[in-house]
């Protein structure tokens, strides 16, 4: 489904603003009918970036490509995008149908209704004005009304967005960013303000949504789950950065370094060395691994995830240790247990184990993650998002 | 206790100093000398001298609003665009002159227009002939709009600079060029600011009367000189009754062109104060 066709490019994109860097050179492409999610804590410059492609801001250094040509300095009204806005912005003085129709009434009416023919005298041509407004009336009406169904909420066109619930505003600012066909929708934290079941609804939907349509998705959210659940290719970001570029499966499985591991899913971090090819120490002990090329005696981060470990009889794992806390969330526990060597840790399992019972953890070779270490930086990004 | 108690101060107030002074004017519009009922004051209100300054003080206000409109709506666009860092100093340039006294500014023009005034004086230094601009309508739309500016321009700055920006961006974003922006988005969600301005400077506009005598030079009687002269200069004879009967009409002229104008702001989101 998705083909390698580079709709739109980044290329060396900063941004500051009055000296504060929200993003530094950054490059990115994103190809045809892809579902593309920025994800990354508040601040990290994800909105940011799709401000710049939206045309809502400008970079100040690198350039914008669409379709190879460049955009960077293309005001929003020029650009083949549209936007689903944080909190929606839908017009507060007109109804849900002029919200949505909004987009078509700008457009040049012989664009959305072809001229039936010529006119041959004066009176004829303004009973072919009259016709073709009637037409073009109804064939916004008509695209309107698909559009609501799309989103489900046709019946409501002559209500007041004021007073729809925040999930039907929400649909309604999709339905009215759909309505001009954009090749690229963009979407900033839509679902952040919708509660968590209707999230999950909406999620699913968008998904189907975007492979009815066959239209590129860029969607930014700090969620982790909901990057994982509807994306193509995850993008995680970090102080203006990119940490990782990947499908859903890779960053989880094979994050590329520490911050990755710890934004996306829980994960243990543990200090350790890489003895050699295949073998590295942590806790105090050695353990066997599939990873390779980190060099000799070399230090690096180690990161098991909760529900790798294999929890045991004291004496019979790797690792032993003290359950010091244990939490009941729904389809597992998730237990702290203090290692002997020191190091706390999460675990999830199914079988609950009480507080201040010994335990043993093991884990298979294959679940151990070895990163190369991380510069120093802080885990999350203190800047103010823009 | 119920809240609406906190009320009865106010409640007090109002009808000693509005309701009450209200029921006096109405009494004495409908009343002769005498004290008797009569509907002779409005009788003679159909004078053509009356009527006639009852419609020069309608066109001067609402030429005074428009221009005041066309100038204030731009400026106050400017002081909230976001990208204007020295905001606050120019809105403090901006009502500095309400601070003054009203009379002091117009004779402030009145010195800058007379025949031996300033422009006058240059004039003259240049070997140009002196213009008359004092007496004129002319000046007397310059002294109004001078001094009801800041009540058009306030309003509206107040409306666009709480005007949610994203919702600007959603319109460009729909294709929408500036200019169609503004006349779809901008405008309309200005309305409230506009109707408020609009109220705030055509009702003084249109009852004003030191600027007329001042800048008009006596030539132009507009309802306000009249109803101020009414009381001044002949307050023994029937002029209270008279005068009472010009300022009721003013009154129901007003609030039916406000009412004309809610239909523009129907939620009184404009501060709805008038």
């Amino acid at each position: 489904m998705v083909q390698d066709m580079r709709l739109i490019e980044l290329k060396g994109i900063s941004k500051s603003f009055d000296g504060t860097e929200a993003l530094s050179s950054v490059d990115l492409y994103i190809r045809k009918c892809e579902f593309i999610t920025l994800l990354g804590p508040s601040g990290c410059g994800k909105t940011t970036m799709l401000r710049i492609i939206g045309g809502f801001e400008f970079p100040t250094t690198g350039q914008v490509l669409f379709e190879g040509q460049d955009i960077t300095n293309v005001p929003p009204y020029r650009r083949r995008v549209n936007t689903v806005f944080q909190k929606y912005a839908l017009f507060p003085h007109m109804n849900v149908f002029d919200n949505v129709a909004f987009g078509l009434t700008l457009k040049e009416a012989g664009e959305l209704v072809p001229e039936s023919r010529r006119a041959r005298n004066f009176v004829d041509a303004w009973i072919l004005k009259l016709q073709h407004r009637r037409a073009l009336k109804k064939e916004i009406a008509t695209r309107v009304n698909r559009m609501l169904r799309l989103v489900k909420m046709n019946g409501y066109e002559k209500r007041s967005v004021d007073s729809l619930s925040g999930g039907q505003q929400q649909r309604i600012a999709i339905a009215r960013a759909l309505i001009n066909e954009p090749e690229v929708l963009l979407l900033d934290e839509p679902l952040g303000a919708l509660d968590l079941k209707l999230r999950r609804e909406m999620q699913l939907e968008l998904k189907a949504m975007q492979q009815k349509l066959g239209i590129t998705f860029i969607y930014v959210t700090h969620d982790q789950e909901e990057a994982l659940t509807m994306s193509d290719t995850v993008v995680v970001m970090n102080n203006g950065r990119i940490q990782q570029i990947g499908d859903p499966k890779s960053i989880y499985d094979e994050p590329k370094n520490a911050f990755v591991a710890d934004f996306i899913g829980e994960s243990n971090i543990f200090d350790a060395r890489m003895i050699r090819d295949y073998r590295v120490a942590f806790c105090g002990r050695e353990f066997e691994c599939v990873d390779a090329g980190f060099g000799e005696d070399q230090p690096v981060d180690v990161v098991v995830r909760p529900e790798d470990w294999a929890l045991g009889e004291a004496g019979k794992g790797a690792l032993d240790g003290v359950v010091e806390s244990t939490i009941f969330k729904g389809v597992h526990y998730e237990m702290m247990i203090r290692l002997d060597s020191g190091e706390v840790c999460k675990a999830h399992s199914t079988v609950m184990e009480n507080v201040g019972s010994r335990v043993s953890l093991s884990v298979v070779p294959f679940n151990i993650h070895i990163m190369k270490k991380m510069a120093a930086e802080p885990p999350s990004g203190e800047a103010m998002e823009a | 206790m119920k809240r609406s108690y906190y009320a009865s101060p106010y409640a007090v107030w109002m009808v000693m100093f509005t309701v009450v002074p209200l029921l006096f004017v109405v009494y004495f519009a409908f009343t002769g000398r005498d004290g008797a009922f009569t509907l002779d004051n409005f009788e003679k209100f159909c004078r053509p001298m009356y009527v006639s300054a009852l419609l020069l003080s309608l066109k001067l206000a609402f030429f005074c609003t428009v221009i005041c409109l066309l100038v204030g709506y731009p400026a106050a666009k400017f002081l909230a665009s976001r990208d204007f860092s020295r905001r606050q100093s120019f809105v403090v340039l901006f009502l500095l002159p309400m601070w003054m006294n009203c009379l002091l500014r117009t004779y402030a023009w009145v010195s800058i227009l007379e025949d031996t005034g300033i422009i006058n004086t240059v004039l003259e230094w240049l070997g140009l002939p002196r213009v008359q601009m004092v007496g004129t309508e002319g000046a007397v739309l310059l002294g109004m709009v001078y001094n009801f500016l800041p009540f058009m321009v306030l309003p509206i700055y107040t409306v666009l600079k709480k005007l949610d920006h994203r919702v600007i961006e959603a319109a460009e974003d729909l294709g929408a060029n500036p200019v169609r922006v503004f006349f779809r988005v901008t405008l309309p969600l200005s309305m409230p600011g506009v109707v408020s301005g609009v109220t705030m400077v055509f009702m003084p506009a249109a009852t004003t009367f030191a600027i007329s005598r001042l800048l008009g030079s006596g030539m132009f009687w507009l309802m306000g000189d009249l109803i101020d002269y009414q009381f001044r200069e002949i307050s023994m004879a029937s002029g209270q009754n008279f005068g009472s009967a010009l300022s009721l009409i003013m009154m129901v002229l007003i609030i039916l062109s406000i009412g004309l104008l809610r239909r523009f702001d129907p939620k009184g989101e404009g501060g709805g104060m008038w």
